[in-house]
Order: C-alpha cells, then sequence, then structure tokens
C-alpha cells in the first residue's frame, strides 16, 4: 500500500510531470488562449529533442547550441505549419497538424534520416553538460515519502523552475493588451479583424510562442532519459498534453500545471496499483499479463478525458464564462 | 512475393513447433519480462527462454540482436535460461543465438536455425522468440531461409516493391497502380462512413478507426482456430458487430450530447478519449501482435496481362469497388440516401421538409460502421490484423475525406482512391516506409491550394 502511494507521488512530482505540464503550457496558449486546436504539439517537442540529440551527436556542437538549435527548429516549424493552416477552419487545422507531427515522425525515423537521427536506434548520450551543472552530492535524496537520484532531482528542480517561469510569462502576457487580443480572436475572429487587428498574425504569434515552449518540453524529455527515439514522440502525447489542459482548466495560467500534477498523480497510481494486483495475484495473469498493465491504464487515461469532456468540459480550474468548450 | 515467402515460412516454424513437441518454449514469459510501467509504453524488446530438449532451462547462452548489419545488443540467459534485449523501436530485427556458447551434446535443430531473420517487433510490444534445440546428433531438419518467429508483414505494396522483381519501370508502375487502387478502395469503403457522420453530424469522429480495428478483431476471433467460421462469415458477422456498435455509440453517447447541445470541439476530443480507450483496451486484451488470418493468408498470384495479383487481392479490390458504386446509388436514388444527402447539406431545412434526422444519422452510423468493420477485414486481410491498424487508417481516412471535399461522400471516395494511389506510387521512387509520409503531405498540399477539396465547396472550408 505504501509503495503504491510513494509510486503516485514520485509519478506527480517526477521530471515527467514537470515536462508536460511544460508543453502543456504551451499548448494552453494555443488552444485556450487563442482557441488554435493544434493536434500536432508533440511535433514541437520531437524537433525541440532532435535539435539537441542531433546537434550534439551528429554535428559535435555544444550542448546550450543544441537547445538553442531545437528552438530554432520549433520556430520555423511554427512558421511552416502555421502559413498555410491558420487560416483554416479549425477542424481543419487540427487534422493539418496532426498529419503534420506523423509525417515529422515518420520522416525522422525512415531510413533517409539515418545520417542525422540515427532512424529509429535514436540518439543517446548528448546531456553530459547538463547534469555537470547539478550542484547536487551524488546520492539518492530521500523525499520523507519517497526517494529519487540526484539526477532525476536536478532535471525535476529545472524542470519545475521553467513551468514557474513559463507560467509567470504566460500571465504577463495574458494580462497585457497582446494577450486580450488573443482573447477576441478566440471569441470571435471576425470582431477582432474589423477592429483592425491582423488576426493572422496574431495566431502565428502565438503558435510560435507555445511551439517553443514545447521544444524546451522535448528537449527536457530526451535529457531526463539521456536519449531521443522518433517514436516516443507519438500522437498520444498530444492527447495526453489535452488531457492535462481540460483537466486543469483550459485559458487558467495554472491550469496545465495542477492538470499535469493530477494527471501523472492518477497514471502513476494507476500503473502501481494494477502492477501490484497482478503481483499478489488479484488479477489473474491469464486475464491480465504484465505486459498489458501499460495499455490498461492508457485505455483508463482515454475514458477519463471521455467523462471529463462530457460532464466537466471546464476541468477543474475552468472558468465557464472565460471559455466555453461546449458551445457551438 | 518476399511476403508470402516469409508468410509460408512462418507457418512452417509454427506447425514445426507445434508438431514436433516442446523442446523449446517461450514459456516463463511472465518471470522474463519486467512489469511494464505506465510511462514505459514506448519501449520494447526481444525475450524468450532457452530450454533443452528435456524441458531443463540453459543458463550462459550468448544471444545478440542486430539489425541492417548493426549491433543493437546482446544478452546472456541466466539460471532460469530466459534472456532479454531491449530494442529501440518497432522494426524487423536478426536475432542470432551463438551456438558455442551451447553446452556440449546440444545443437539447433534446424539447420541455420541460430539465426532467426525476420523478428518484428511493434512499438511497445515485447516480442517472444524461440530456438529450437535438439540433442546432438540427431538427424538436422533442412533449413529454413529467414525463418520468423511471427509472420513477418509488410504493406500491401512491398509486395510489389520486393527486392526480388527484376521487371521493368513500366510493370512496377502498373503493379502498384493496382496495389493502389486496392488500398484507395479499402480506404474508401472505411472513410464513407466517416464522412457521412461528418456530413450529418459535424463530429470529427476519432473513434472511426477503431471501429474499422473492432471489425478486423472481430472477424479474427470469429475465424481463427478450432471451429472457427469461414472467414467470409466472420467477416458478415464483424459488419454486424460493428454496425451495431456503431448504433451502440451514437444512441449512448452522441445522441444524448447533441440533445445537450455539446459543442463541436467538446465532442471531438470525447471521440479522442474514447478511440483511446478502445485502442488500449483490445492491446490490453488481444496483444500488440500483428496476426493474420488463417484462410488466404498464402496464395499464389494469378497472370492478369501485365500485372500480377493473388485472387485475395483481387477479390477485395473488386469487392471494394462493388461496395463503393453500391453506395453511390444508394445515395443517388433510394429515399433514404437522398434523405441523407438533405441531412447533410442542410439539417434544419431538412427537419422542416419532415426528415427524421435522429433516424437517418442512426443509419448512417450503423451503415458507416458495418463498412467500417468490412474495411478493417481487407485491411487485416491484406495487411495484419493489429491493434493500431485503426489509428494508422485514421489518417489516411482523414486525408481521403479533406482531398476529396470534406462532408461529401462521392469526395471521400475519389479523395481515398487518390491517396491509396498517391501512398504506393511513392514507393516507385521512394522507401515503403515513408508512403503514408507522402499521403499525408498530399492532405497539406491539398489544403495550401484548394482547401475546399476536389469536391467541396469553398464556403466549407471557412
Amino acid at each position: 500500500m505504501m509503495k503504491i502511494l510513494s509510486d503516485a507521488i514520485a509519478g506527480m512530482l517526477g521530471p515527467e510531470a514537470a515536462i508536460y505540464a511544460l508543453a502543456a503550457i504551451g499548448l494552453n496558449i494555443h488552444f485556450g488562449y487563442t482557441g488554435l486546436l493544434n493536434f500536432g504539439q508533440v511535433a514541437f517537442m520531437l524537433v525541440g529533442a532532435y535539435g539537441l540529440a542531433a546537434g550534439v551527436v551528429t554535428f559535435g556542437l555544444p550542448f546550450w547550441a543544441g537547445i538553442l538549435i531545437g528552438i530554432a527548429c520549433a520556430v520555423v516549424l511554427a512558421l511552416i505549419l502555421g502559413i498555410p493552416t491558420l487560416r483554416l477552419r479549425g477542424d481543419y487545422l487540427a487534422i493539418a497538424t496532426i498529419a503534420a507531427g506523423e509525417v515529422l515522425r515518420y520522416v525522422y525515423r525512415s531510413g533517409y534520416a539515418e545520417p542525422v537521427t540515427n532512424g529509429v536506434f535514436g540518439l543517446r548520450q548528448f546531456a553530459d553538460p547538463f547534469y555537470a551543472m547539478s550542484p547536487l552530492p551524488d546520492h539518492d535524496f530521500d523525499l520523507g515519502i519517497t526517494t529519487f537520484s540526484a539526477r532525476n532531482l536536478w532535471v525535476m528542480i529545472v524542470s519545475w523552475s521553467l513551468v514557474a517561469l513559463a507560467c509567470a510569462l504566460v500571465y504577463l502576457l495574458i494580462h497585457s493588451p497582446w494577450g486580450r487580443v488573443l482573447r477576441a480572436v478566440r471569441e470571435d475572429e471576425l470582431a477582432a479583424r474589423s477592429l483592425g487587428k491582423n488576426v493572422y498574425g496574431f495566431k502565428l504569434q502565438s503558435l510560435v510562442l507555445g511551439g517553443v515552449l514545447g521544444a524546451i518540453a522535448g528537449a527536457l524529455l530526451a535529457i531526463n532519459t539521456q536519449s531521443a527515439y522518433p517514436d516516443t514522440y507519438d500522437p498520444k502525447v498530444t492527447f495526453y498534453l489535452y488531457a492535462i489542459v481540460i483537466l486543469g482548466g483550459a485559458a487558467r495560467v495554472l491550469g496545465p500545471v495542477l492538470g499535469s500534477l493530477i494527471f501523472w498523480l492518477i497514471l502513476a497510481f494507476l500503473g502501481s496499483f494494477l502492477r501490484a494486483a497482478s503481483d499478489a495475484g488479484v488479477i489473474p495473469a491469464e486475464v491480465l499479463g504484465s505486459s498489458a498493465i501499460g495499455a490498461l491504464v492508457i485505455a483508463f487515461v482515454g475514458l477519463g478525458l471521455l467523462l471529463l469532456m462530457v460532464f466537466r468540459p471546464s476541468g477543474i480550474l475552468g472558468n465557464s464564462k472565460e471559455m466555453r468548450l461546449d458551445v457551438r | 512475393m518476399l511476403r508470402r515467402l516469409m508468410v509460408a515460412v512462418a507457418v512452417c516454424m509454427a506447425s514445426l513447433f507445434v508438431s514436433s513437441g516442446a523442446a523449446v518454449s517461450a514459456a516463463g514469459m511472465d518471470d522474463a519480462s519486467s512489469p511494464v510501467a505506465a510511462k514505459d509504453s514506448t519501449s520494447q524488446s526481444i525475450f524468450g527462454t532457452v530450454r533443452s530438449p528435456a524441458g531443463k532451462p540453459l543458463a550462459g547462452l550468448t544471444i545478440t540482436v542486430t539489425r541492417g548489419g548493426k549491433k543493437v545488443g546482446s544478452a546472456t540467459t541466466d539460471n532460469k535460461g530466459s534472456w532479454k534485449i531491449p530494442v529501440p523501436g518497432h522494426g524487423t530485427y536478426v536475432v542470432a543465438l551463438d551456438v558455442g556458447t551451447l553446452p556440449k551434446g546440444l545443437q539447433v535443430r534446424t539447420k541455420g536455425g541460430e539465426t532467426l531473420g525476420h523478428v518484428d517487433v511493434s512499438t511497445g510490444e515485447d516480442q517472444p522468440v524461440l530456438f529450437g534445440l535438439a540433442a546432438a546428433g540427431a538427424p538436422q531438419e533442412k533449413s529454413t531461409p529467414g525463418a520468423t518467429s511471427a509472420p513477418a508483414s509488410a504493406a500491401p505494396t512491398s509486395e510489389a516493391s520486393g527486392g526480388d522483381r527484376t521487371s521493368g519501370f513500366g510493370s512496377r508502375a502498373m503493379q502498384l497502380l493496382i496495389g493502389g487502387i486496392e488500398y484507395g478502395s479499402i480506404i474508401a469503403i472505411t472513410a464513407v462512413g466517416l464522412s457521412l457522420v461528418f456530413g450529418t453530424t459535424r463530429l470529427i469522429n476519432f473513434a472511426h478507426g477503431e471501429m474499422v480495428m473492432m471489425g478486423a478483431v472481430v472477424a479474427f476471433i470469429m475465424s481463427t482456430g478450432s471451429g472457427g467460421l469461414p472467414l467470409a462469415a466472420a467477416a458478415v458477422v464483424a459488419m454486424i458487430a460493428v454496425g451495431a456498435l456503431g448504433a451502440g455509440f451514437e444512441l449512448v453517447l452522441w445522441r444524448p450530447l447533441r440533445k445537450r447541445g455539446a459543442g463541436l470541439i467538446q465532442m471531438f476530443i470525447i471521440s479522442i478519449g474514447l478511440s483511446l480507450f478502445v485502442r488500449h483496451v483490445v492491446l490490453a486484451f488481444f496483444g500488440g501482435r500483428r496476426r493474420q488470418y488463417d484462410q488466404y493468408a498464402v496464395q499464389d498470384s494469378i497472370r492478369l496481362g501485365a500485372i500480377e495479383i493473388t485472387p485475395r487481392d483481387l477479390t477485395i479490390t473488386l469487392i471494394s469497388l462493388a461496395i463503393l458504386v453500391g453506395v453511390a446509388l444508394v445515395l443517388q436514388h433510394t429515399r433514404i440516401g437522398k434523405a441523407t444527402r438533405a441531412v447533410a447539406d442542410n439539417k434544419d431545412l431538412a427537419e422542416a421538409s419532415g426528415i427524421d434526422v435522429n433516424r437517418v444519422i442512426l443509419v448512417v452510423w450503423v451503415a458507416g460502421g458495418a463498412l467500417a468493420g468490412l474495411g478493417g477485414v481487407f485491411f487485416g486481410l491484406s495487411e495484419a490484423v493489429f491493434w493500431n491498424m485503426g489509428f494508422n487508417l485514421l489518417l489516411l481516412m482523414f486525408a481521403g475525406i479533406i482531398v476529396g471535399g470534406l462532408g461529401s461522400a462521392y469526395g471521400a471516395i475519389i479523395g481515398s482512391l487518390l491517396v491509396g494511389l498517391v501512398a504506393q506510387l511513392s514507393t516507385l521512387w521512394f522507401s515503403p516506409e515513408l508512403q503514408s509520409a507522402w499521403a499525408l503531405l498530399a492532405l497539406i498540399v491539398v489544403l495550401l491550394f484548394r482547401p475546399q477539396g476536389i469536391l467541396g465547396r469553398a464556403e466549407r472550408a471557412g
């Protein structure tokens, strides 16, 4: 029982939760504040991760140059993706972005790209300078209920700090005139346009900004495991991010953070619980093998997203006056 | 051809293992595979347990996994005979047992059986692998080139683009053209339902791919094993089951939501949740392996003029095209077809002229579901049955629908055929692993220059 609880807490505070929170903050700028149905957020994470990984491993650049390349790739991707699709209606944008994300993943894992991305084998060992910066002594840290290794704790500290910075940035931006225009675009594009605002330009800026946050999150995800594989960045990640944004409350500064904490708490709890039940023989192995547990946890995520959207589309922090998903 | 060979070999190997008694087994899988954490669903491995013909686990054997000549990893069996080698992603690997580490008095049962040439691993799956051992001195069975642990499969294309063809560009192009029509017509019969559902309810149903997958899985369960139905009958059962599933989704989920006035984005995200749920429940209980139907898996191709085609692929193509013509005729000439088009065109006006809109929508769900189920069986036949097949196909369906014109059933048919052709013909010049990428790029190009699609009206693109 204690094991399940400590696993759940570790999942809630762990590096993944922080990284997904960061990517979700980016998505919240797109979806929550600008009303863009971007279903290709994972593509920004992919280019962010590979900018770093390929920059360091393939081209032998320093660590920080790799990070900057990742961010630059995200800006370029946002422009390439946004210029043709942002004039389209929302549902077209959703399909175009998810398709773009998949195309990118296919290309990164293909034989053609192997000289740069090493194909499905991925790239490894590119974040040593990041871990060398850690001031933490190299032993496990006992945080009462759970323990973290020094490396994990260092990633967590950096990631959660970036999350805090990103939240502050979003707060300031959204309460600036720029942010008010964004929300006007979301509420009524024609009205914003009739007031002389360049709606298209604002959408593009929003896409770039959220995409850069996604790229930083992608780079952190790669740093966390010291490895980058194309198949880590499949459309499921984007669906997770939507679940996080909606759970916390779209168009809320702290929505993605709260959403990520709860999402990973539930995910880690379920995984640990089902494994414990399986080990204890409560669930017979013939019914549910140990390898099926991961799949079942994702199934629960899907069910949770469905129920959340049916019964409480505004999430936990959501303000139904601020953003209404349930109107046509 | 390559694929047929591999399937044949797989079948031979499977029967060999069954008939010659369990000298080796992948039993003990449970202790070999460590629990998979939730976040680990994208890590995969190859594993197994090596036992002597007497059933004694063998420790200290070295096993190496390579891919394209590059070493991926190696492992030594532990004292339970178990080994496990993580691999970076899905793909085909070569697994080799170092015969030098075998204890005295043992040899591999099949000549060349120490190397398994085509081990398919899917993302997030642990793939078991068997090595057949026998006492030394026993007659070694004849060599089986490229033994495989699971039927290696490939998209319909690779049959034509397989390396063993020496024929010229023109005949390859013809072959791929036929492959493209087959692929496109399978996409089309699944996409018609998706398009009609969008036309009548404005719902972008992300769970439509799961109806395709359910069709394939239901037919697989009904037709496989002893006492299984013939595949044709199983396909009918699958169509009925998925049609009922569509009706269930409509009655339990979508109709009440529409009544509540749920938003389009809200319903879109609900369908994503539904899709994740159904897909991963199937993954949990059906497993992640690609499977083949018992029937029609191995066939000799027949020659029709310049092209070669298996009777199976020919039948799939002809039935699909006939169904597409049938759908068009029904939409054009029958009462319910006209009512469907009326609802798709203008729901309020249709309702005001006395059409029972909810009944039309229910019919669309049932018919679309049944067609999706049949498309799943066809896709399973021409490629393989696996949990992710629906989602893979879904993006191509979207591409077809948008290329043809969102909301128009005829557009969906034409667009899907085009997407199938683009995917297949791209393999003339580019690697087959990128064929879906080309199809999706076609989608993005169409969005750039004609966002309303071929048959769509400009206003739809908004």
